[in-house]
């Protein structure tokens, strides 16, 4: 007799010992499921086989909203959910049947965006005729299916796995940072069971390295093999793998190697569990004390949607938010970590360089008077103002404004270069949109790295390249790409070739169906800039790029403000203004190339971080950074959003337009405009497209009306437009994450 | 009363079921993750040898040519034999190039696979069964007895680079009281 069975005996014998008419305390009892009845399937599918419901059941709603998109109306079929009839289109998984139908399957390793895996097991049901539950995530619905979800045996085969799952899972949920929005907390709440029967030891599993932005706990671990599969098709880095077999299974990448990519944090997103969490917020806050203020990101052009957790006025950690049509359910890193940038080397009080060029704290009334009085002393046409990288289009309309009444013109945003074409707005937009980009069936990049300058269309982009082997060239600098790609070439004469034919790639073009040209913004720096979109344009000619019902030539922007300053018309009269410059108006721009201003210019900077604009600033004006104020701010694809504020701003700092109105008030050219909605109706007369916020506004005239040119495209190759991706502004450069980040990135 | 009696019964059974505090781990020669040695690195040279080169063409051709990853199996097998019975990772980092997909991909199937050996194996890799109708005849005894022999530890080569130690699964060679297997 084995030992196992003496075991077995003894449990037994508990069980007799436990006499139910006792009626007394309830004895120690191993049994996981907690109804007896259970034990049993046969009985218990016996007692599933009643008559079938009644089929007027309440209507349900599908989970989440889910909607039901049918391709071709002919390929729907129906199956039954609980006994509720649901019509679906032919290929959905049982599990998607099921959302629609309105029940929440549990699951673990499956995620909408990710391909299927069904190694957890969570998400099993019932289906009628079928010997065993089934895997709902892994199993396509056939017509008639008749699926159960609340049945004993489905509960029992979930309690059963979830079981198993907490078999090796540590009981650190006190310590955990998932905790309180962790899967497996709140499933095992609902589907487990109150005890588990393991006693053995739980294995340990040696943490990983992924560099300074994912911590690691890998005994947490449950192995659902999202993250390799994010790593592998999403952020389409192959790093990270499964290794070894059966309770030795872990996560990792074998040889000690960090993961290289700008999507890294979406893992801690995407894991059910604490095994990857964010670093960075590593024992800072718990996610129930925080507060969620649903706002966009600043940080490139793309304005992902972003939720802002703040813990009283501090930004404890960013995380992304649902939009389809820009950055689906993923941010990049530089958007999610960058927040501690916004508590460092802030600007909190107006300061005036004194003549011993330090800076002296003053009140606004000292600071707007100076000034103010300087401003009226200079020539109109030496007046120069500037709107930063970060600006709303709130402020730049309120900046014009002002240098307009004081009788000057010259304003321009940075990153738009001096010659701006403002006119034609498919000129500097994305007019295929970002989401539209997974149509495309062959892609020209000319001088853009997106991988760098707007990580999330570049994610757009390896997604379609992964669906359509869509055929990628690429004219600019060696780059960095995360998909396969051609590089053509590294100057302009590329494009000319391309659009006279000469070059073997533009047949690839020519027989695409739906070609997309992306032009980076770091063109518009270029003196030969017309000369290359002329070329861009010439491509798109020849190759039926486009068309009514497809636009395929687009810019790729790199700041947050530089579409919404080119709509209100941000464009400096003469592209010498900086070096005749008497008094130059920085709001918030850092980047701007100020070597050439005369050495008597009086600079003002207007701004929320202590960055290169100050070093030569001689007033400085404190304001809010984005998290603390509303604003309008336009992507690349031309939608505009409106950020909200999640956390008081810091010390003396005021809203840009605030500060704007204020000194022209002082100056006594009062504008005439007291909040933001008077703003907006002036924004109305300008640039109506940037009130219509979450939608996108396309462009209603094509580039084809842009003016012949002369112009020759010059040898010089194009230059990377962002030479690291993680310091690209003011509140990146301050923030020590990126630093870490930017020190690993250079070795 | 009676139940408390009964729990601790059978929690004293329990006691004595458990062996060890360590549970052991898998039963392949390494760990699931790699440590640089100085054998043992990215940075070292490995490639197919001539006679082998003609192998992994003949393995290739098995495959259609958009199914090359397929063929990962028979060429780490390939690369074990001619590196002396392991797989340095060298080794594995040159079968993904040959079968064109990324390393971690051929880290999967190595250290899924018991077979592949991850760390250096005597000339003579001797493994003993450890399942359990062996255990229960005694293999455990006979382990003890070849690793005192030669002196070394479990997963361990001997110093004239001889001998090692291992275990494995069942080779259904039951009825022969105990397998060992020499490679």
């Amino acid at each position: 007799m084995g030992l196992g069975l003496l075991a077995s005996r003894a449990l037994r014998s508990s069980r007799i010992l436990r006499s139910p008419s006792n009626g007394g305390p309830t004895y120690f009892l191993r049994t996981i499921v907690s109804t007896p009845e259970l034990n049993n399937a046969d009985a218990a599918a016996a007692v599933q086989g009643n008559p079938p419901p009644p089929p007027d059941l309440p209507k349900r709603n599908p989970v989440g909203g889910a909607r039901v998109h049918f391709p071709n109306p002919d390929d729907a079929i129906e199956v039954f959910v609980d006994g509720y009839p649901v019509k679906i289109p032919k290929g959905m998984t049982v599990l998607q049947a099921c959302e629609i139908a309105g029940v929440d399957i549990p699951r673990f390793c499956y995620h909408n965006r990710l391909s299927i895996a069904g190694n957890c097991r969570m998400c099993l049901v019932e289906v009628e005729k079928s010997p065993k539950p089934v895997a709902s995530c892994a199993m396509p619905a056939l017509p008639g299916m008749k699926i159960k979800t609340d049945t004993p045996i489905a509960k029992k085969a979930r309690e059963g796995v979830m079981e198993f799952l907490l078999m090796n899972h540590p009981l650190d949920c006190p310590i955990c940072d998932q905790g309180g929005e962790c899967d497996l907390q709140d499933q095992s709440m609902a589907f487990g069971s109150d005890r588990g029967r393991f006693t053995e030891m739980k294995r340990s599993v040696v943490d990983k390295n992924l560099g300074p932005l994912v911590k690691t706990v890998m005994t947490r671990c449950i192995q659902c093999t999202r993250c390799v599969r994010f790593a592998s098709e999403v952020a389409g880095v192959e790093d990270l793998g499964m290794l070894g077999r059966g309770s030795g299974e872990e996560i990792g990448t074998y040889v000690e190697k960090l993961m290289t990519s700008e999507l890294s944090g979406n893992v801690i997103d995407i894991c059910p569990v604490g095994a990857l969490t964010s670093k960075p917020f590593a024992f800072k806050a718990r996610n129930w004390e925080l507060k969620g203020t649903e706002s966009i990101d600043v940080t490139d052009a793309v304005g992902s949607n972003i939720r802002i957790d703040s813990r009283g006025p501090e930004v404890m950690r960013v995380v992304p938010r649902l939009n389809e049509d820009i950055n689906e359910e993923w941010i990049s890193d530089k958007t999610r970590f960058f927040y501690d940038g916004l508590k460092r080397q802030r600007l909190n009080d107006p300061m005036i360089r004194g003549a011993d060029g330090r800076f002296k704290a003053v009140s606004w009334r000292d600071a707007l008077a100076i000034v103010a009085e300087v401003m009226h002393q200079i020539k109109p046409e030496e007046i120069v103002g500037v709107a930063g990288k970060l600006s709303d289009a709130e402020s730049m309309m309120a900046l014009k404004d002002l240098l307009n009444k004081m009788g000057s013109n010259n304003i321009f945003c940075e990153g738009n270069g001096m010659h701006p074409n403002a006119d034609l707005r498919s000129g500097y937009i994305m007019n295929t949109s970002i989401s539209g980009l997974e149509k495309a069936d062959a892609f020209l990049l000319v001088g853009t790295q997106p991988r760098v300058e707007a990580a999330m269309v570049n994610a757009r982009i390896h997604k379609t390249v992964k669906a359509t082997h869509a055929k990628v060239g690429y004219v600019g600098p060696a780059a960095d790409f995360n998909y396969d790609h051609q590089h053509l070439g590294t100057g302009p004469q590329t494009l000319v070739e391309i659009a006279e034919g000469r070059h073997p790639f533009s047949s690839a073009l020519k027989n695409a169906k739906n070609p997309v040209i992306i032009v980076g913004a770091g063109v518009f720096d270029r003196e030969d800039k017309d000369a290359v979109f002329a070329a861009v344009d010439t491509i798109a000619k020849n190759n039926n790029v486009v068309r009514p019902d497809w636009n395929g030539l687009n810019v790729l922007l790199l700041n947050a403000a530089q579409a919404a300053a080119l709509d209100l018309g941000l464009v400096p009269e003469s592209d010498k203004c900086i070096d005749s410059a008497k008094f130059v108006y920085l709001m918030g721009a850092d980047d701007v190339n100020l070597d050439k201003l005369p050495d008597d210019a009086f600079v003002v900077y207007q701004g929320h971080h202590g960055d290169r604009g100050v070093y030569r600033a001689n007033v400085i004006l404190p304001a809010s950074a984005f998290t603390e104020k509303e604003g309008t701010y336009e992507n690349t694809e031309g939608c505009a959003q409106i950020t909200l504020p999640a956390v008081p701003t810091v010390g003396d700092a005021r809203d840009d337009w605030k500060i704007i109105r204020a000194l022209s008030e002082v100056a006594g050219v009062r504008l005439p405009y007291d909040s933001l909605g008077a703003i907006r109706s002036r924004i109305r007369t300008v640039a109506p497209n940037l009130l219509e916020v979450d939608e996108r506004q396309p462009a209603t005239f094509s580039t084809s009306l842009r003016p012949e040119v002369s112009q020759k495209v010059s040898s010089t190759p194009f230059t990377p437009a962002v030479e690291n991706f993680y310091m690209t502004d003011a509140i990146t450069r301050a923030s020590k994450i990126m630093a870490q980040c930017s020190a690993l990135l250079k070795k | 009363m009676f139940g408390r009696l009964a729990a601790q019964r059978l929690n004293e059974i329990r006691t004595a079921f458990r062996r060890t505090t360590q549970a052991s781990r898998s039963f392949s020669t390494a760990l699931n993750y790699h440590i640089d040695t100085p054998d043992n690195n990215p940075d070292l040279p490995w490639e197919f040898n001539d006679a082998n080169k003609e192998k992994v063409k003949e393995i290739l051709s098995f495959y259609p040519s958009n199914y090359k990853q397929s063929a990962v199996i028979p060429l780490l097998d390939l690369a074990q034999q001619q590196n002396g019975g392991w797989l340095p990772v060298s080794a594995m980092n040159a079968v993904a190039k040959v079968i064109e997909v990324a390393p971690i991909r051929v880290y999967e199937v190595a250290t899924f696979y018991t077979m592949f050996n991850r760390t250096k194996v005597g000339k003579y890799h001797l493994l003993v069964c450890g399942t359990t109708p062996c255990m229960i005849r005694g293999s455990r005894g006979i382990e003890e007895a070849i690793l005192k022999h030669l002196g070394v530890k479990r997963n361990e080569v001997t110093k004239d680079g001889l001998f090692s130690v291992g275990e494995m699964e069942c080779m259904a060679n039951i009825k022969k009281k105990d397998a060992r297997i020499l490679k």
